[in-house]
């Protein structure tokens, strides 16, 4: 590099870019969370919701499943599960594991109790209504 | 004590001279040695990450191995687990040797070192073991998880009473750190250290905030996730390698401080607004399509700085380092960097290209390569400089480099396979499951790659055989002694 550019300046120049950039990005993240409410399905988040949330979060869902993109990539996206496969069939899929068919992926019985899986259900059909900008591309996730 | 007692004790305190830091002569100051300790443990945990990767990598085929002893989350919350904790064991022994040397004194309290030594390391074994010895969600009961629930999100899986440990821990580091910094000499090398150490711990502190709206959640999930690995951990791989740099090449200071500023400003300039890139699908304004596209677009650059960096000081070195395998790290981090985080970040963070790869394979494909190539390269880099120092010579014996370089280059090129096979795997995926009008289900879709699953296994394998080998060049003594 040049010796007319000089250690001062590349140092005024990572403080001065860091903290400008920061900043920025705290302003631009006022401005999501302003805008959030009009996304993020907030108005059907009940109590029912935030039970299903914490026994995503308790059984570790995210250790195999992505929920909106994000998680493990070793079973299915499960932020459209509910489009896909419906209330029904989501529960009685979780209650029948594991299938033990050999040689196949296995998921662990997690013992929910018919409350519970209508927790979890609830917590699924409410992330499936928050708007991803139209992720995943299609139904399969 | 009679006198052959003393004879005795006497000639085992000579042979343990070379490993005594008060009489090793290699150290500047003798409490760089506490940095000795934090390394073992780094490679120790490192083993275990790579073989639990293997059980992963198997269940990807034979989808029922060890089930229900070890299921896939279980092994890959000790796989990605253990990997940042090596890490920041590897960090924090490149912070107790490098800011005593940069400062120029002792080590504030190499006491502490040693006792927060002890306390990271029996938590995080606690850690490791109560998610392979009971249900995760029984490990959430017995931790008291509800009283402040943070556990079960990615990366961040740990019992809440772990994480405020790594914060008790984090913060006996770096008051450590910090005073040592204060009383001494004030380079440009151990400012940027200790910034990135800094930010290290501030942002993880969004790990305690997990508010039951998802989209926010994930938007703060990302606080800590994104702002370390394309943030502040980008801040202390750049001190790192900046002063292996300067002790194995002599180059000037202030040609490789300018350098490291420069590096470290693109890092922050293009990083922090970047991490918009990961706000394309989760629930965030569509605006951060632009934002994110176009600032994490130019993440790579200063990566690619990384590499010309490397080189440029390498080639125009004034001395010749006995340490040959110090600088082929040095070198290496550079290169595989620049590939795996530069190279496959950008091949899918544009919002239209990473519409069809969100979540799939080739995220795994850029993940894998970036943590080696950035992270646990830079922290083999120091290791190797460092090591001999801590254990009385210049270098290793030429056998014993020559060791590590081959651990070197098989786990550099079965690193670069694994990330070929996940991204063939990965361009299969989207092809299938999310393009076309027939798209396949996701499980129709994993039996139809699964032989590049088998390829990326037998990678690992690769990998894992590098591994120990590096671990064999720590106890090749070798009589010749390299020469300069």
């Amino acid at each position: 590099m040049s010796a007319s550019f000089t250690k001062s300046t590349a140092r005024n120049i990572f403080y001065g870019g860091a903290v400008f950039f920061f900043l920025l990005f705290v302003a631009l993240t006022l401005d999501t969370v302003q805008a959030l409410p009009k996304r993020d399905n907030r108005a059907n988040l009940t109590e029912q919701v935030a039970r299903g949330k914490k026994l995503w979060e308790v059984n570790n869902c995210i250790g195999c499943h992505t929920l909106l993109g994000e998680g493990a990539y070793f079973a299915p996206e499960l932020g459209n599960v509910y489009q896909r496969r419906g209330p029904e069939f989501i529960k009685a899929w979780i209650k029948a594991q594991p299938t033990g068919a050999p040689g196949r992926r296995q998921m662990p019985n997690f013992h929910l109790n018919d409350a519970e899986l209508d927790d979890l259900v609830a917590f699924l059909k409410y992330s499936s209504e928050i708007n991803t900008n139209n992720w995943p591309p299609n139904i399969e996730g | 004590m009679t006198s052959s007692a003393m004879a005795t004790a006497r000639a085992a305190s000579v042979s343990a001279a070379a490993n005594d830091p008060l009489t090793n002569v290699q150290l500047k100051y003798r409490s760089q040695a506490v940095a000795k300790p934090y390394f073992v443990a780094a490679i120790g945990l490192f083993v275990g990450q790579i073989l639990f990767g293997l059980i992963m990598g198997l269940q990807y085929v034979i989808g029922d191995f060890l089930f229900p002893e070890i299921p896939f989350n279980v092994a890959r919350m000790v796989h990605t687990n253990l990997l940042i904790v090596w890490l920041l064991f590897g960090f924090m022994g490149a912070g107790y040797f490098l800011i005593p040397e940069e400062s120029e004194r002792e080590l504030h309290s190499p006491k502490l070192a040693i006792i927060t030594f002890w306390v990271f390391l029996v938590a995080g074994a606690l850690t490791i073991v109560g998610y392979l010895a009971v249900p995760y969600a029984t490990l959430a009961k017995i931790t008291g998880n509800d009283l402040l629930p943070t556990m079960g999100r990615e990366f961040l899986e740990q019992p809440t009473i772990t994480k405020i440990g790594i914060v008790l821990v984090a913060l006996s580091f770096l008051f450590n750190l910090s005073m040592t910094v204060l009383k001494g000499r004030k380079t440009s090398i151990s400012m940027v250290m200790m910034l990135g150490l800094w930010g290290l711990a501030i942002f993880f502190l969004f790990s305690f905030y997990n508010p039951d709206n998802l989209v926010l959640d994930k938007y703060f999930w990302w606080w800590v996730v994104h702002l370390w690995v394309e943030g502040v951990w980008e801040l202390i791989m750049g001190a790192m390698l900046a002063f292996v740099l300067v002790k194995v090449t002599g180059i000037d200071r202030e040609i490789i401080e300018k350098w490291l500023y420069v590096i470290i400003a693109m890092t922050l300039i293009s990083g922090i607004i970047g991490t918009g890139h990961h706000y394309f699908w989760i629930g965030a304004p569509a605006y951060w399509q632009v934002w994110g596209s176009v600032f994490s677009a130019l993440e790579p650059i200063p990566f690619f700085m990384m590499t010309l960096f490397a080189f440029n000081v390498v080639n125009k070195r004034r001395r010749e380092h006995p340490n040959k395998a110090a600088v082929l790290w040095a070198l290496g981090t550079g290169v595989m960097a620049f590939l795996g985080a530069g190279v496959w970040g950008f091949l899918h963070t544009l919002a239209p290209v990473n519409y069809l790869t969100h979540g799939t394979q080739i995220t795994a494909s850029h993940g894998h390569m970036a943590f080696y190539g950035a992270y646990a390269m830079v922290v083999m880099t120091m290791i190797s400089y460092t090591m001999p120092l801590m254990r009385g010579r210049e270098a290793n014996s030429n056998a014993a480099q020559v060791v590590e370089m081959w651990s070197f280059w098989l786990m550099t090129v079965a690193m670069v396979f694994i990330t070929l096979f996940l991204t063939a795997a990965g361009i299969l995926q989207v092809w299938m499951q999310r393009m076309g009008d027939t798209p396949l289900s996701f499980m129709a879709t994993q039996d139809k790659i699964a032989f590049f699953y088998w390829l990326r296994e037998l990678s690992g394998v690769v990998f894992f055989i590098g591994l120990l080998l590096y671990i064999v060049s720590f106890f090749i003594r070798g009589n010749e002694r390299a020469s300069a």
